[in-house]
């Protein structure tokens, strides 16, 4: 993973001193709530319902053992002693105290982290597949990218205050697993008659108006990724509407103005600063690739460490529906990649405690070279397991709680914070969670409805990715009281799709059910291996609608 | 009227200090605000002394100017294409960017342009509502004077026109990104 040198060190051991300053300007009355309100955000500081919450930049989501540790000693003395896996691949404190904040951020520098332009009008964490460098399906890995743009974004003179906040992801392999086209910019790098490059899409987001990003630019050499991004948010910096906050993102500007238009100016800007010193350099990517290369994988003979591993499976069933379910190939003969869970029933999705963010460092340390990453479903992955030690690596995650078989199942549910915390929230969403995970108990049923994605938000700011859902759950307030509206239909892979509203809203309490009557229907009418999302697009919205509300 | 858009927002103060190239300086410029009575305004009625004018009122004036250059200034509010200056940024003793509001950041943009793509080395100066904790970012963007309207005294910002000691990128101060320097 990238390492800080002394000038990384230098930048965010000066941030720290800079938002000490401003707390202590801030506590002191110098500047009011409307002056530190910008400052603040841009270091992820928001004041939510019951208490201030930090969000911590996890870059792309890659976290080394030391940071895991320093994190859970952070939520221990700082928090509550849990934190919060996001769907940026952050980690968020819910409990921190407005005045430990430069405290926080001095305890995170010291271990290579920050919570820089985790929010705010500016460019945030550049998120990518957790499965960097080890997919199979990986064209080139992402993370050099991803970590060049880390660096050309973070405090980035030109675009501190953009018109709104701005989401770049990187996807490196064919499968998107970056939801890469419902980001103000997606990249996603191509290879062309052996030359390396990216395709840019602009303008993609979810919130109140889910837009699916366009493509401005089918290939872009590799060299000129920096000087192209920096003229599409040039012009975004320009052209953004700032007269209304809903308005102000850049899939507005594109849409406005067409993607073609949009394209076409970004063109005329690029023209004119593609050569200039953001060309990278074959020494400049050399470097930033040197970071990322292979850890010492041990060679493996595959087909004995894959008919050994069969056997452990077929002599346990419980370790054979984790393997089936929580673990992914590697490109790498007699090695897989992890994903711990942390959808257990009644917990909230995405939270983990000091305990157990130490647990992940360990298993870290023990099976898979130090690292572990967060995953944008906001689970955590172990990239490196070899396969000889996978029985080992679940009972140690059954140990801590990570090991509920259930990824990619129904249960295995993005959900933002919701009413439970967040001010922006119309609508709780970690008690419709839990509801849903407590009626779809039988991990039998969850197998047999097979991949299946259910997201919740609490509201239109779409956290939680409803959009994006084949099953997406949004909580809308109705005089007052807290309703449900149910979408079908979304997705984030790279054939992405935004969901549509099946129709009038529920209350909490008819959600499971609803859920259940849905699911009854696709059950009755797949075909033979038809996934739920193919049934839909078979039969479409209206044998859903009406099953769920009667004709 | 400006040039883009009507001429109701906030305007630009002109306080009597300022900061240039990081000291505390007396301001010897008049500015003119945007006024629906500018279009009265000829070369001839324009009172002597160093003024910085409006964009359109520069527009329709400078040609006119004559042996004046070097005490005509522009100002260019948040929504003025930079490219209405243009190459003419060249020959100006100075330009002002409005910051309407604190979080408006066209003018970062306008800046940079001004220094890296239309060869402007004179004054420019930030006038408007930026406040102390943006002074790196206007700095690092090409500014080197700074109007502030707010109620801190200068001194206390001086600090803040470097509150970093490195940067990763190249912009108006330093030519070369980080990762070329490594």
């Amino acid at each position: 993973m990238y390492r800080y040198d002394d000038r990384d060190r230098a930048i965010i051991g000066d941030r720290v001193i800079q938002f000490r300053g401003q707390t202590e300007r801030y506590l002191a009355g110098e500047l009011s709530e409307e002056q530190f309100l910008p400052l603040r955000l841009q270091n992820g500081l928001y004041i939510q319902r019951l208490a201030p919450m930090l969000r911590i930049a996890v870059p792309y989501g890659l976290l080394n053992s030391t940071q895991l540790r320093r994190l859970a000693r952070i939520s221990r003395d700082y928090d509550k002693g849990y934190a919060h896996f996001t769907t940026r691949q952050n980690l968020q404190l819910n409990w921190p105290q407005l005045e430990d904040v430069p405290d926080i951020l001095a305890e995170l520098a010291e271990v290579e982290m920050h919570a820089v332009q985790t929010s705010g009008n500016c460019i945030r964490n550049t998120t990518s597949d957790p499965y960097a460098g080890v997919a199979r399906d990986e064209i080139v890995d992402p993370r050099p990218y991803c970590e060049l743009i880390r660096q050309w974004s973070t405090f980035h003179p030109e675009f501190a205050f953009l018109p709104r906040k701005f989401k770049i992801a990187v996807n490196g392999a064919k499968g998107d697993r970056a939801a890469m086209r419902v980001h103000d910019i997606g990249v996603q790098v191509v290879e062309r008659d052996g030359e390396i490059g990216f395709q840019v899409f602009v303008g993609g987001g979810q919130g109140r108006t889910p837009v699916i990003a366009e493509l401005i630019r089918d290939f872009l050499p590799e060299r000129h990724l920096l000087s192209y991004l920096e003229a599409i948010v040039r012009i975004y910096n320009e052209l953004g509407r700032r007269d209304n906050k809903y308005k102000a993102r850049i899939k507005i500007l594109v849409k406005a103005m067409g993607a073609a238009e949009f394209a076409r100016r970004v063109e005329t800007e690029w023209e004119q600063i593609r050569d200039g010193v953001n060309e990278l350099t074959p020494e400049g990517l050399t470097w930033a690739k040197s970071f990322f290369s292979a850890p010492a994988y041990q060679p493996f003979d595959g087909a004995a460490s894959d008919a050994a591993l069969q056997a452990q499976a077929d002599a346990n069933k419980a370790f054979s529906r984790w393997l089936e379910r929580n673990t992914f190939p590697h490109r790498v003969p007699g090695y897989r990649a992890v994903k711990l869970s942390t959808k257990p029933t009644g917990v909230p999705p995405g939270d983990a405690t000091d305990r157990q963010l130490e647990a992940i460092a360990d298993l870290a340390d023990n099976y898979s070279f130090g690292e572990a990453r967060v995953t944008h479903d906001q689970n955590v992955v172990l990239a490196d397991v070899p396969q000889e030690k996978l029985y080992d690596v679940w009972q140690a995650a059954r140990a801590h709680g990570f090991a509920t078989p259930n990824i990619g199942t129904l249960t295995d549910m993005i959900c933002c914070p919701g009413g439970d915390y967040c001010s922006l929230a119309n609508a709780k969403s970690i008690p419709v969670a839990e509801a849903i995970q407590r009626r779809f108990d039988d991990m039998d049923y969850l197998y047999d409805l097979g991949d299946l994605t259910l997201n919740i938000s609490g509201c239109m700011n779409a956290c939680g990715h409803h959009h994006v859902a084949q099953i997406g759950i949004l909580g809308v307030d109705k005089k007052g009281e807290e309703f449900y509206q149910i979408q079908l239909g979304g997705s984030s892979s790279e054939n992405p799709r935004l969901a549509t509203v099946l129709g009038p809203s529920f209350s909490r309490a008819e959600v499971p059910d609803v859920i259940g009557r849905i699911l009854d229907l696709y059950v009755e009418l797949r075909r033979p291996d038809e996934l739920f999302l193919d049934t839909y697009i078979r039969i479409g919205l209206q044998p859903f609608k009406e099953r769920v509300y009667g004709r | 009227m400006a040039a883009n858009g009507p001429a109701q927002g906030p305007q630009p103060q002109n306080p009597a200090q300022l900061i240039i190239d990081g000291v505390i300086a007396h301001n010897e410029w008049r500015l003119l605000p945007q006024d629906d009575g500018n279009g009265e305004i000829t070369a001839a009625s324009l009172a002597p002394g160093k003024v910085i004018l409006p964009l359109a009122t520069w527009q329709a004036l400078h040609r006119d100017l004559g042996d004046r250059q070097a005490e005509i200034g522009v100002w260019l509010d948040s929504d003025d294409p930079v490219e209405l200056v243009g190459a003419a940024a060249a020959e100006l003793p100075l330009i002002a960017v409005h910051f309407p509001a604190v979080t408006d950041g066209r003018g970062f943009s306008t800046a940079r342009l001004l220094r890296e793509r239309y060869g402007f080395e004179g004054e420019l100066r930030a006038v408007g509502a930026f406040m102390r904790d943006q002074l790196t970012y206007l700095r690092r963007c090409g500014f080197n004077a700074f109007a502030y309207e707010g109620p801190q005294p200068l001194e206390a910002l001086l600090n803040s026109l470097h509150d970093f000691s490195e940067s990763y990128q190249a912009a108006a101060d330093q030519k070369l990104p980080l990762f070329r320097r490594r």
